[in-house]
């Protein structure tokens, strides 16, 4: 057994399910975002806040944007783990992109929900 | 033809280097790279290599073959050689102790770790512990394993992480054991496995299914596991 305290889930079993879940979300928040630009090509201003606008879109959005950054964390934290042998430049790796994915939700929830 | 082998003796070299050896191959004949071997150790008696029973069945001869690792016994030259030239290299991953002679201490170390052997604590009957056929099919694909470390060293995961990732090999055995009816060991084999590193650092790229020169697959094994695991903890 291999503990690892920065991991996302703490486990491996988590961080594989929590990383197949976002990655599943994102592709249906990709597939419907690029449907919605396909069969509206005239888009305006107007129908595109509106779409924003609606619960429905910002709990999906919402839900979209924690996933970036639980799959990123999870997809980070591997490659360091791969390829930075030193505990310093790993740690520091995780902590800045720990911070900067934090910020990007904030930011995100910010621009949602503003 | 054209032989590149990798070579390094840490008595005298400071770095490994590559040396190009011109072979006489016999007109007609598809030799194996073991062959090869041969007659560039009947030319320059210092190459060393690792070679036992030279039919793919002991595993010792697991060398990087023109970029894809293989047992050079059972691996015609037809199969690998490129523009007339062979490029031997020992497992990669590895540390080299000689030549091809690669030193496989993490590789074992990583296969006792998965408990390679029937775990029963109920009494013993009387002439042996009988399996259905059923039962016995599912061991089918896991048991051949002889442990070359081709896939485990074509592994980057266990480039990387060689002291953490248990390596494709390693799986598989331990999924030889999960799957294996007469064991009762099954959760304590799950919760040695339950951690970042020892199953989940498979990224299923597949390096270990190409190169099995048994033709195993060991991401199917992995992922067998990642079931069993899933079904424990859900």
């Amino acid at each position: 057994m291999v503990a690892s305290v920065t991991s996302f889930g703490r486990n491996g079993l988590s961080d594989w399910i929590i990383q197949r879940f976002t990655a599943v979300v994102l592709a249906a928040y990709t597939v419907f975002i690029l449907g919605y630009l396909i069969y509206n090509p005239e888009l305006t201003y107007e129908q595109w806040s509106g779409l924003f606008a609606c619960t429905a879109m910002r709990i999906f959005s919402l839900l979209a944007l924690l996933c970036i950054g639980a799959h990123a964390w999870v997809g980070l934290w591997t490659v360091s783990t791969d390829y930075m042998r030193s505990t310093a430049v790993r740690l520091s790796f995780q902590a800045f992109f720990g911070v900067v994915l934090f910020a990007y939700v904030v930011w995100g929830i910010q621009i949602l929900w503003g | 033809m054209l032989v590149s082998i990798y070579r390094y003796n840490p008595e005298k070299d400071q770095v490994p280097y590559m040396e190009d050896i011109e072979v006489e191959i016999p007109e007609g004949r598809d030799l194996m790279v073991l062959d090869v071997l041969h007659l560039v150790k009947a030319k320059d008696s210092s190459v060393a290599y690792r070679r036992s029973c030279r039919e793919g069945v002991c595993g010792s001869d697991g060398l990087n073959m023109n970029g894809k690792n293989g047992l050079a016994c059972i691996t015609p030259l037809s199969d690998v050689v490129k523009k007339g030239k062979l490029v031997i290299r020992p497992l990669p991953g590895l540390p080299v102790i000689r030549d091809l002679v690669v030193d496989m201490s993490m590789f074992y170390k990583q296969y006792e770790k998965i408990k390679p052997f029937l775990i029963n604590d109920t009494p013993a009957p009387a002439i042996e512990r009988l399996q259905t056929p059923e039962e016995r099919e599912k061991l089918d694909g896991l048991y051949e394993c002889i442990l070359c470390a081709c896939c485990s060293t074509a592994c980057p995961s266990f480039w990387w992480n060689p002291d953490k990732f248990v390596g494709p090999s390693g799986l598989l055995q331990a999924y030889r054991f999960l799957a294996d009816s007469r064991d009762t060991a099954t959760q304590e084999r799950l919760a040695d496995l339950d951690d970042p590193f020892s199953v989940f650092r498979c990224r299923g790229i597949m390096n270990c299914v190409n190169v099995c020169p048994k033709g195993l697959n060991p991401t199917r094994a992995i992922g067998h596991i990642r079931g069993m695991l899933l079904q424990r903890s859900t």
